[in-house]
């Protein structure tokens, strides 16, 4: 049988604010457990939540950008369950009128179009704290730093029918939320992470298969990895006559499995209700409008400028914009060489390689911007080739700091001099008499495949240096003399 | 000390007839002396009290000193006293020591008011007779048979008693108003939001509100000139400023209307209590005031929303309690599920888990809508009859409490009977409107109050009305008969 997935993600995007969503204790990743709390965070009698105004213009921001209803009078409401690391019992979240309401975002496939994916919703709520299991030998720690921290959770429509649809939806919401700077984003410091509802039917069926829920997702690559193992196992147990529960299942990236955290029988009944030490939030179109005119550029605005302006490809504009760190790093590599096309070759190449290579972020590179777009400009202004250029880039990866030092150290640049270069080839012409016969010889419309030889030899000759597209045309200009 | 009222107090310390010192000495030997009768405090903090009042005594003398600079108060041991144990009358707290100073008993301090010590109440003031307390049953000063009222039937007692001038208390159905008028005191809940909830233990936080428990109207608008302030720590504190609330005691009621609602007097009430109180509201008459009949067509309803809307909301702030971070934490727990559940079920008394268990059960799913969600729209209906009747009428009056105080465990084994104790005192924190109880004579010995119930933020009329009464009676100044002409 032929099936077909559905998925759904929830993302938790925790939100930029210097301090939590109803204390004034810091938000920060990494300090020594319980010294980022107050009253309101540890849970204590008496004590009272104060709304952050500031996670309401960010939560309203992203609402904007994804063309979202806002909600003009939305309502804090508790979820209520026992666990050690939630320290009054509840979480302050939203249930019945959320901040954000239905809007969407366009992700791009793979094959060059692009699909609509719904956004059923996003409501503030605040975080939990963290249980710490080991070093308290049989005991469990509780580190409260990050209880109440504000979290913005990101609902889709169950829109994606692919795990890399739903990469390239985890992936765009990325980019937007870094783009607005409304969070870090920062998968592995746990800023963004997802839960995803999958579930699979038979092709052509209208009806939702049952939904297993996968539990705190922390990287794109583990997103596709676990969606496509829990399809494979919900495959394998419907093909073997079997029935899927209904039930909550854990990742494990180390094992590559999914795993059964708990049954919808065993599922807390949250008792929301409306929190009242809260007052409903109350805004007004004077506020949506001046938070809406003030959006950055967005992911797909920015994506369309770089096919209108720079005339780069679809997909090199949606890699280029796909977070506003690589967008500004690629503009401002752009301004500085004046090139786009070579710009978007070596933001995407080089630098990405050795990104990856390295496992460093863009923003954290050892080459900035600035130096990239230097050392491109000694592309376009003929001191170097590329080839040389990428020993540059190298050094500069590695501390080097002045393109023109390492470029004269190197001694690469270019040999543009008409007289050496002709000179290199009329010797190469004649230390390859055979080479020359068969060019001869061949069809015209051959003989430019049978440049390349030459050309190595030239570029062999000068060491590298000589510029390739003069090599190329004197080559071309004194070869074909001789047929 | 008999029968002494806080501007008393106030004016022998300007005087120099007595030290704050000295005053908070007398104060404290005489809880040590007398209140094993009453069982009225938890906590007596008598050295920082004498901290306090020394330095009460310096602003004094520098000519700093504001009307209730060094007079002895106490609180309910629900408000958050910093290094000051706050019990909520429950085992689960019998140790807390808070870090923390609530804003209204900060308040006192920061005016130089000295607090003797924690009065006791019913467990997270779940009660209306002060017999829910772990600490023991409080015992009314003016029948030791009879039960104070509650939930603040401690500071009632403790005021009742002449141990202190005033004291605080809490109303989230009646725990103000009822054992004032259980013990002939003038106890007023504010409306809510006029008093910062910040650092009181929570029962029902849309309903819960703080005011002053003493014997004169004029000693209440007093320390709520100190109490009533914007408190950005609450975010349901109202942003507004404080009038003194002693400016307009004195204003005549003439062309006074007072609405008098006829659900009030129906079926259930005391003939006797029913008969003081119209006598109370005639009073007013001769001082010019006008008696509208008027109806709250609502009323009966109101109990069934609120032992809905107050368990629910208790049920979720209760829940912190856990064993986890402070608080009472059973012995070798097998696993954190028997933690949790020992914990709980050996540190909670029974009313409190009666009200825990009803509070999950409202807001299970199933039963939200037919419970939390129906009773929230009998909320509005009743706030709708209050609003409505406020158009025709500036001040409500009737009985407080259906009968005088009852004898100590007659109702203990009928949780039913005892939320009826409450029937005229819940309507008031579901429409969050203010009320007053203010003494109103005596059936068989034992006090009667009058309810004056005022549209929001009018607590300056509700006291000025009850003042006016207490100049032409003398209900408020009689003392149960164990304290005279001692």
């Amino acid at each position: 049988m032929s099936w077909e997935i559905v998925i759904g993600l929830e993302i938790h995007v925790q939100l930029a604010t210097q301090s939590k969503l109803f204390s004034g204790a810091k938000v920060g990743f990494g300090a020594e457990p319980n010294t980022q709390t107050t009253l309101v965070d540890l849970g204590m009698p008496g004590a009272l939540p104060v709304f952050n105004a500031e996670a309401l213009r960010l939560a309203v921001m992203f609402g904007t950008a994804i063309d979202a209803e806002i909600g003009k009078r939305s309502i804090f409401a508790r979820k209520n369950y026992f666990y050690p690391d939630l320290p009054k019992g509840y979480q302050t979240s939203q249930m019945d009128d959320p901040i954000v309401g239905l809007g969407h975002i366009d992700i791009e496939l793979e094959d060059g179009s692009s699909k609509r994916i719904g956004v059923t919703r996003a409501h503030l709520e605040e975080d939990a704290g963290k249980s710490l299991h080991e070093d308290f030998d049989g005991m469990t720690g509780i580190d409260l730093n990050r209880s109440s921290t504000p979290l913005l959770e990101i609902v889709s429509e169950p829109d994606m029918r692919s795990a890399k649809e739903a990469v390239a939806y985890m992936r765009k919401m990325h980019a937007i939320v870094t783009t607005l700077g409304i969070s870090d984003g920062n998968m592995a410091e746990g800023s963004m992470r997802c839960d995803a509802n999958v579930s699979i039917r038979p092709k052509g069926q209208e009806e939702y298969g049952t939904r297993t829920e996968l539990k705190n997702i922390n990287s794109f690559r583990f997103i596709e990895r676990a969606i496509n193992v829990e399809v494979e196992r919900q495959i394998d147990i419907l093909e073997d006559g079997g029935s899927i529960t209904q039930e909550t299942r854990l990742y494990d990236a180390d094992k590559n499995e999914t795993r059964s955290m708990r049954s919808k029988e065993e599922a807390n009944d949250y008792r929301y209700f409306p929190c009242p030490d809260l007052l409903p939030i109350i805004i007004d179109d004077d506020y949506i409008n001046g938070i809406r005119e003030q959006l950055p550029e967005l992911p797909d605005q920015r994506r369309q400028r770089f096919i209108d302006d720079y005339q780069l490809s679809a997909y090199d504009s949606g890699v280029l914009s796909s977070s506003r760190t690589m967008a500004d790093y690629f503009e401002a590599v752009q301004n500085a060489c004046g090139d786009a096309k070579l710009s978007a070759n070596w933001v995407t190449g080089e630098l990405a390689k050795y990104l990856n290579a390295n496992d460093v972020e863009i923003e954290n590179s050892p080459v900035s911007s600035l130096q990239l777009g230097q050392l491109l400009a000694r592309i376009k202004d003929d001191t170097i080739n590329g080839k040389g250029a990428k020993t540059v880039f190298e050094e500069l990866w590695h501390g080097a700091e002045d393109v023109d030092a390492v470029i004269a150290a190197k001694g690469l640049k270019q040999v543009s001099d008409m007289g050496a270069i002709e000179a290199m080839v009329d010797e190469v012409i004649s230390n390859s008499p055979n080479q020359v016969q068969q060019y001869i010889d061949a069809e015209p419309e051959k003989r430019g495949k049978m440049l390349g030889y030459f050309m190595g030899q030239v570029m062999k000759a000068s060491k590298g240096a000589a510029n390739p597209g003069q090599v190329n045309g004197i080559l071309k200009k004194k070869l074909d003399a001789l047929c | 000390m008999s029968y002494t009222t806080i501007a008393q107090l106030s004016q022998g310390l300007k005087d120099g007839t007595f030290s704050s010192r000295e005053l908070t000495q007398d104060v404290i030997a005489d809880i040590k002396l007398r209140d094993h009768q009453y069982n009225s405090f938890i906590t007596l903090s008598e050295e920082l009290a004498l901290a306090q009042a020394e330095a009460a005594d310096k602003r004094i003398a520098a000519g700093q000193a504001a009307a209730m600079t060094g007079v002895p108060i106490a609180h309910k041991d629900l408000f958050c006293t910093q290094g000051v144990r706050t019990t909520a009358a429950s085992k689960i707290l019998e140790n807390f020591v808070p870090p923390y100073e609530s804003t209204v008993s900060q308040l006192f301090l920061d005016t130089g008011a000295v607090s003797v010590g924690k009065t006791n109440l019913d467990e997270f003031a779940m009660g209306s007779s002060n017999e829910n307390s772990y600490f023991g049953k409080v015992k009314n000063p003016w029948d030791t048979n009879a039960v104070p009222g509650g939930s603040s039937g401690g500071s009632a007692a403790a005021v009742a008693a002449g141990l202190v001038a005033g004291a605080t208390g809490t109303d989230t159905g009646g725990s103000i108003r009822q054992p004032a008028a259980f013990c002939n005191l003038t106890g007023i809940k504010p409306t809510y939001g006029r008093v910062s909830r910040f650092g009181i233990v929570a029962y029902a936080s849309s309903l819960d509100q703080a005011g002053p428990m003493t014997h004169t109207a004029e000693d209440a608008a007093l320390m709520m000139n100190v109490m009533a302030q914007f408190d950005p720590q609450d975010s349901t504190s109202m942003q507004m400023e404080t009038p003194d609330y002693t400016a307009n005691l004195n204003d005549s009621l003439a062309g006074l209307k007072i609405g008098v609602p006829k659900e009030f007097f129906e079926a259930g009430l005391d003939a006797q209590v029913a008969e003081a109180t119209m006598n109370a509201i005639k009073q007013y008459e001769a001082m010019g005031a006008e008696i509208i009949d008027i109806s709250l067509p609502n009323l009966q309803l109101c109990i069934p929303a609120y032992y809905v809307i107050a368990p629910s909301e208790a049920s979720s702030n209760l829940s912190r309690y856990d064993g986890v971070r402070y608080g009472y934490r059973c012995d070798d727990p097998a696993d954190l599920m028997d933690m949790y559940c020992r914990s709980r079920a050996e540190a909670f008394g029974e009313e409190v888990k009666r009200r825990i268990m009803v509070g999950t059960y409202a807001l299970s799913e199933g039963f939200y809508d037919a419970y939390y969600v129906k009773a929230q729209r009998i909320r509005r209906m009743i706030k709708n009859d209050f609003v409505n009747a406020f158009s025709q009428v500036d001040v409500i009056m009737g009985p407080v409490t259906p009968s005088p105080a009852f004898d100590i465990g007659s109702k203990t084994s009928d949780p039913v009977a005892m939320y009826l104790e409450d029937i005229y005192t819940l309507s008031i924190n579901m429409a969050g409107i203010p009320a007053l109880s203010t003494p109103a004579g005596f059936v068989n010995g034992r006090p009667v109050g009058l309810h004056i119930m005022g549209n929001y933020f009018s607590e300056a009329k509700l006291l000025n009305v009850a003042h006016q009464l207490q100049q032409v009676t003398d209900w408020h100044q009689q003392q149960p008969q164990s304290l005279q002409g001692a």
